[in-house]
C-alpha cells in the first residue's frame, strides 16, 4: 500500500516534468482551433506551424550556426584545455602557481561583472556581428582545465618517462598517451561545454544583430519577442523551440547518465 | 630542466594570455568604466563618482535587488523541500530508479530560450496549459504573467520546476554518504522516522544544502532571459532583475559606465548575500 502511494507520487512528479514537453510537441502539430486543448494527440494533425515557422525565420541557418559554434568551442576547449592542463599538471615552469591561483580566482568572479567590458572589447576589436565574438571568448574554459588537470595529475609518472625515452614531444604525449586514458573527463568537459554553448542566449543577444549569424536560442528569443510568429502564434513559437529541443532530448535519452554527471560534476549549468 | 620550463611556458602561454585579456583586463576595465561616461561611439568621458552616486539613489536598481531577494525568499525554501523530498523518495530500492531521476533532470538540460517559450505557453492567459487545466475544474483564468502580485511568484515556480532536478541529484549523491550506523543507532533508541530525518539525515546533508543555497542564489541574481522574454520586467517592474536592468542601460541607453557600475555592485551584493547566508546556516546548526 505504501509502495503504491510512493509510485503514484513519483509518477505525478515525473509527469510534472515530462508532460509540458509532450504537450509542447503535440501542440506544434495542432491547427489553431485546437491549440488551447490539453490532449496529446491532435484531432487534425498538421504541419502548418512548421511551415509558417520555416518561412518566417531562418531556422535552418541558425541551426547550422549553433552547430558550428558549439562544435568549434567544444573542440577548442578540449584541445587547448588538454595542452594547458598538461602543462599545469606535469611541467614545472615559472609562474605556474600564479596561473593556478588566477584560475581559481577567475571561477569566483560572477560573469555579470565582466559582461559589459567584454562586450566593449568586442566592439573595439570590430568583432560585433562576426563568428569571432561567439568563439574567441570561449576558446579556454577554466573549469574544464581544472578538471582535466586533476585527472592528468593521476597519470603515472612512468608512462611519461617511457614516452620521453621513445623520443615523444610534449604534444604527442598529450594526445597519444594521455587522451586514450582520459575518456571520461574529456567526455564530461566536452558535454558541458557543448551544452553550455548550445543553450546560451545572453551573449549572442549582445554581440550578434544580423539574422544570418544568429544562433538558434537567440533566433528563438528574437522570433518570439518580435512577434514574427504572427497573431495566435503560440504553436508556431513552440514549433521553433522544437528544433532546438529535439536534438538535445534525443541525445539525453541515450546519454542521460553522462548528461547528469557532466552537469552536476562541474557544478555549472547551461 | 630548462627545456621543461621552456615547454611549460610555451604550452601554458596562450592560456595565460587568454586570462590576461578576458579576466584581468576586463575586470580592470569594469572598474575603470565605473568612473566613466561612455556611449561606445564618442570617446569615454571621466565622470568621477557620478555613476556610483546615481546608483545609490536609483529606485529601479534597488527595486531589482528587492525583487531578487523576494524571489529567493519564495524560491529557496520550496526548492530545498521539493529537492529533498524527491531525493529521499528515490533513495531506496525502486523500480525504474534511473528513469525517475532522468525525468526530474530533464528540464535542466533544456535551453532557457526554450523554457521561456514553453512556460509562456503554460502561463498564457487565454489558451495556456495551466488556465485550460483550471478551467476544467471550474476556476477562472489567472493572469499569471500580467498581474503585479502573481508574476514574480509565477517566475519563481517556473524556476523551481526548471532547476529542482539538478538539486535532486546533488542530494541523492549526499545521501549515499549518510552513515548507516547512525540510522541503526537512533532507531535502537526508538526514534520516529521524523526524528531520524531531523537528527541524522538533515545534518548529514548540510554540505549539499549549502551548495543548493549558494548556487540558487548566484543563479537568481543572474536571471535575465525569463523576465526579458516573458514579462519585460513588468508588470509595474515587479519582475525587473538586475541583469535585465543592466542590459537595458547598456543596450537601450548606451550607458556603458552605468551598466558596468551595476555589474560591479551586483558582484558585491552577491558576495554579501552569500556571506550572510553562510552565517545563518552556521547559526541554524548551533541551535
Amino acid at each position: 500500500m505504501r509502495r503504491a502511494l510512493l509510485y503514484a507520487l513519483l509518477a505525478m512528479a515525473a509527469a510534472t516534468f515530462i508532460y509540458p514537453f509532450l504537450w509542447m510537441a503535440a501542440t506544434t502539430f495542432k491547427p489553431a482551433t485546437e491549440v488551447g486543448t490539453l490532449s496529446l494527440i491532435p484531432d487534425h494533425p498538421t504541419f502548418e506551424n512548421y511551415r509558417v515557422m520555416w518561412s518566417r525565420a531562418r531556422v535552418g541557418r541558425a541551426l547550422l550556426n549553433s552547430l558550428l559554434v558549439a562544435t568549434v568551442n567544444t573542440t577548442a576547449v578540449l584541445v587547448f584545455g588538454s595542452i594547458t592542463a598538461y602543462a599545469l599538471a606535469r611541467l614545472s615552469f615559472p609562474g605556474r602557481g600564479l596561473l593556478l591561483g588566477a584560475s581559481l580566482a577567475a571561477l569566483l568572479v560572477p560573469g555579470q561583472l565582466t559582461l559589459i567590458p567584454t562586450y566593449a572589447l568586442m566592439v573595439q576589436l570590430g568583432w560585433v556581428d562576426t563568428y569571432a565574438a561567439l568563439i574567441v571568448p570561449y576558446l579556454f574554459n577554466v573549469t574544464g582545465i581544472l578538471i582535466l588537470r586533476q585527472f592528468f595529475l593521476q597519470v603515472p609518472r612512468s608512462l611519461i618517462d617511457a614516452a620521453r625515452l621513445d623520443g615523444m614531444g610534449e604534444l604527442r604525449i598529450i594526445f597519444t598517451v594521455f587522451w586514450p586514458l582520459a575518456g571520461p573527463p574529456l567526455a564530461m568537459v566536452g558535454l558541458f561545454v557543448f551544452m553550455g554553448s548550445w543553450n546560451e542566449v545572453l551573449w549572442p543577444l549582445l554581440v550578434i544583430r544580423e539574422e544570418g549569424l544568429m544562433t538558434l536560442p537567440q533566433l528563438l528569443t528574437v522570433f518570439r519577442m518580435g512577434g514574427a510568429a504572427g497573431p495566435g502564434g503560440l504553436a508556431v513559437q513552440l514549433a521553433a523551440a522544437m528544433v532546438l529541443v529535439v536534438p538535445v532530448v534525443v541525445a539525453y535519452l541515450f546519454l542521460q547518465r553522462w548528461f547528469i554527471e557532466s552537469m552536476t560534476g562541474t557544478g555549472l549549468k547551461g | 630542466m630548462r627545456a621543461e620550463a621552456r615547454s611549460g611556458l610555451l604550452l601554458a602561454g596562450p592560456y595565460a594570455a587568454f586570462l590576461l585579456v578576458f579576466n584581468v583586463y576586463t575586470m580592470l576595465f569594469a572598474v575603470a568604466l565605473v568612473f566613466m561616461d561612455w556611449d561606445l561611439v564618442t570617446p569615454p568621458r571621466f565622470a568621477g563618482v557620478e555613476n556610483v552616486r546615481l546608483l545609490a539613489v536609483d529606485d529601479r536598481f534597488w527595486r531589482a535587488i528587492g525583487n531578487t531577494l523576494f524571489f529567493l525568499a519564495m524560491h529557496l525554501p520550496v526548492q530545498i523541500v521539493v529537492a529533498l523530498a524527491l531525493a529521499l523518495a528515490l533513495d531506496r530500492p525502486l523500480a525504474l530508479r534511473s528513469f525517475w531521476r532522468a525525468a526530474f533532470f530533464l528540464p535542466v538540460v533544456i535551453s532557457g530560450a526554450v523554457v521561456t517559450i514553453l512556460w509562456g505557453a503554460v502561463y498564457a492567459t487565454d489558451v495556456g496549459l495551466l488556465n485550460t487545466m483550471l478551467h476544467r475544474v471550474g476556476i477562472a483564468p489567472v493572469p499569471w504573467l500580467t498581474h503585479p502580485d502573481v508574476a514574480l511568484p509565477a517566475l519563481a515556480a517556473m524556476f523551481t520546476w526548471r532547476n529542482v532536478g539538478f538539486y535532486v541529484v546533488i542530494y541523492l549523491a549526499g545521501l549515499q554518504y549518510v552513515p548507516r550506523s547512525c540510522y541503526e543507532a537512533i532507531s535502537l533508541e526508538g526514534a520516529t522516522p521524523w526524528q531520524r530525518f531531523r537528527y541524522v539525515t538533515l545534518p548529514s546533508l548540510k554540505p549539499q544544502t549549502i551548495l543548493v543555497v549558494t548556487l540558487s542564489t548566484i543563479n537568481a541574481f543572474q536571471i535575465f532571459i525569463e523576465p526579458y522574454v516573458m514579462t519585460g520586467g513588468g508588470p509595474l517592474r515587479r519582475t525587473l532583475t538586475v541583469v535585465l536592468y543592466m542590459y537595458r542601460q547598456a543596450f537601450s541607453y548606451q550607458k556603458m559606465g552605468y551598466a558596468a557600475t551595476i555589474g560591479l555592485a551586483l558582484a558585491v551584493i552577491i558576495f554579501i548575500v552569500l556571506a550572510v547566508q553562510r552565517r545563518l546556516i552556521g547559526k541554524a546548526e548551533e541551535s
